[in-house]
């Protein structure tokens, strides 16, 4: 392997029923830095069946390239089939970086694509960066988010990561950005094709968001029941934002696992999350400390949430919720 | 139908505390367990022998000390265990590690392998694709049920962000499976008895079907450049008022911050 020979930040852009997905949108936004540093261009590999029409629309979210395989084969996410098509369209073109967003599809895609390719592959980061000998520095938590691990992938290419949803940013769409769109058509072998998909159902489990919302009022262990979080629901609903929950509410069937912040649950960064009698635990922090500004009313105070807060109130979130609710309802009206 | 499920010993990392003075791990005292999601990959085959019968075979890759956990799957039902130890792995990344498992499943019968989703020590769910692609081998991750039509097709239950999907998939083949699939059971008197007579079997590099160039750490793609306990943001403000001071104070932070 010639490593001069590999150049390029490449995404795997996710697409289900034919809609892009989130996830592929921020590793574009993060793509875009990465090869700025490295004088290089961000390339989109967008893969289903007639999905063409989201060229342009990649093009506008960071794209440089779009290297497009529009083919029935495609249509849904197989392993094997999207493998195949991948694994060619890597031969032809050589990837410096390759990255994938850290989903069900991604986590089993890419490891498959990695033992295939023969090279390495960094699961579900949360910071990449480039070395100054310009090489790939993929940082992701480990043991449960008490560790942060700093891995490269020196010697072999492409340098394959993927990449926690809700981590990286979005560029904000520019209409004005040119690009190039690339037909690839793979050669599929359907002889290796042995998983049928029977039937996708939907379930509302992820009928709410929390990673799209603005503002988040979450609850921990300290608000107890699900009427205590009727009370965060009221101040959530005044100020247009959702409910969220620590791992210890979701374990005890208060909340649903949708709603979830934390290392086993979703990462968020809202404007403004309110950390309602959450202590703190290291896995919750790892899934909101990039939050742009933390309040944490807690009676607790040696708790550990107020290490990461910007603003603490060392008090009683019974009290002081439905007052805040009821004030700032009025603020809001004036 | 012969069933090899690959399990790890892992730390239990909801134990694990960060030393504030050093920054470094406290593991002492950690207790190790058999890896959450592979114990429910064990469940599902044992299942599969109680409704259908066939050979459970648990093989795991570690120090000599991982042998408790393939003693535990022995009081829990398995039929034949496997340590695979040796300085030759020591060291390997994902792609190094499931090369030794594929090679030692290489000298094994097999009609179905499963394996845990990902171990809570590393979370990388990477080692069951990668073994499947060693072997040539559909696989189906994050596998919550599987149904056996008695002969060479299974139907599987995959879970999604958005919900799941059943598939259909014909053996040989790898699950990776979650701990959530099932309730696994605990071990029988009778098992713990037993397990300690049964024999673990002791395999090294010689023993496998593999390129030694792709073991241990010589054989791994990736490298870690440093590790290190995440810094913590320094505090902001606390304030331990009245309610009605508090409210006040949050909403004018929200004013200043043109939330409201």
């Amino acid at each position: 392997m010639e490593k001069t020979d590999y150049k390029n930040v490449y995404v795997f852009v996710e697409q289900r029923n034919g809609e892009i997905q989130s996830v592929g949108l921020e590793l574009l936004g993060k793509a875009r830095d990465l090869a700025s540093v490295l004088n290089e261009k961000v390339i989109a590999i967008l893969a289903g069946d007639q999905v063409k029409k989201h060229a342009q629309y990649l093009i506008e979210m960071g794209a440089d390239e779009v290297i497009c395989m529009d083919a029935p084969e495609l249509k849904d996410y197989l392993t094997e089939q999207y493998s195949q098509a991948i694994y060619q369209m890597v031969q032809k073109f050589q990837p410096s970086i390759l990255m994938f967003g850290a989903t069900t599809i991604g986590r089993d895609l890419a490891p498959r694509l990695a033992a295939r390719l023969g090279t390495g592959l960094t699961a579900d980061c949360t910071k990449l960066e480039i070395s100054e000998e310009g090489e790939l520095m993929m940082t992701r938590p480990a043991f449960g988010g008490n560790l942060m691990a700093t891995i490269m992938c020196t010697e072999h290419r492409p340098q394959m990561s993927t990449v926690r949803p809700g981590v990286m940013q979005k560029m904000t769409r520019d209409a004005n950005r040119k690009g190039t769109v690339i037909d690839f058509a793979p050669n599929f072998d359907s002889s290796k094709f042995k998983v049928k998909l029977l039937k996708e159902v939907k379930e509302d489990k992820n009928a709410v968001d929390i990673q799209a919302a603005k503002i988040l009022v979450s609850g921990g262990r300290g608000v107890g029941c699900a009427e205590g979080f009727k009370k965060l629901q009221a101040l959530a609903d005044v100020l247009g934002g959702q409910v969220s929950s620590s791992r210890a509410m979701v374990d005890a069937g208060v909340m649903p696992h949708d709603r979830q912040v934390g290392q086993t649950g979703k990462t968020v960064r809202p404007n403004v999350y309110f950390a309602c009698g959450i202590s703190g635990a290291i896995q919750h922090l790892a899934g909101m400390e990039e939050s742009d500004y933390i309040i944490a009313i807690n009676k607790d105070k040696y708790a550990p949430i107020f290490q990461v807060a910007d603003l603490g109130l060392v008090g009683d979130l019974n009290k002081v919720i439905p007052l805040l609710t009821e004030k700032l309802a009025k603020e809001i009206q004036k | 139908m012969k069933i090899v499920v690959c399990i790890k010993q892992v730390p239990d990392t909801t134990e694990i505390k960060i030393n504030p003075a050093t920054g470094t791990l406290i593991r002492d005292g950690v207790p190790s367990i058999m890896n959450p999601d592979d114990k429910g990959g064990l469940e599902m085959a044992l299942r599969l022998k109680d409704q259908y019968g066939a050979e459970v075979t648990v093989i795991t890759m570690g120090p000599p000390q991982a042998e408790a956990i393939l003693r535990e799957a022995f009081a829990m039902g398995a039929d034949r265990a496997i340590l695979l130890t040796d300085r030759a792995f020591a060291g390997a990344d994902t792609l190094a590690t499931s090369n030794a498992l594929a090679g030692a499943l290489k000298c094994i019968d097999y009609d179905l392998i499963i394996g845990g989703r990902q171990a809570i020590d590393g979370d990388t769910a990477q080692v069951g694709p990668e073994m499947a692609e060693h072997l040539q081998l559909p696989q189906i991750s994050y596998v919550t049920n599987v149904e056996y039509d008695g002969k060479k097709n299974l139907t599987v239950k995959k879970e999604t962000e958005n919900g799941y999907q059943m598939l259909s998939v014909e053996m040989p083949c790898l699950l990776t499976v979650l701990a959530t699939a099932n309730k696994a059971r605990y071990m029988s008197v009778a098992g713990i008895m037993e397990a300690f007579d049964k024999e673990v079997e002791i395999w090294t590099a010689d023993k496998i079907d593999v390129d030694r160039a792709k073991l241990g750490l010589s054989g791994s793609p990736t490298r870690v450049k440093k590790s290190f306990t995440k810094a913590q943001k320094g505090a902001g403000e606390t304030f331990e008022v009245d309610a009605e001071e508090a409210v006040n104070i949050i909403i004018s932070k929200l004013k200043e911050k043109h939330i409201i």
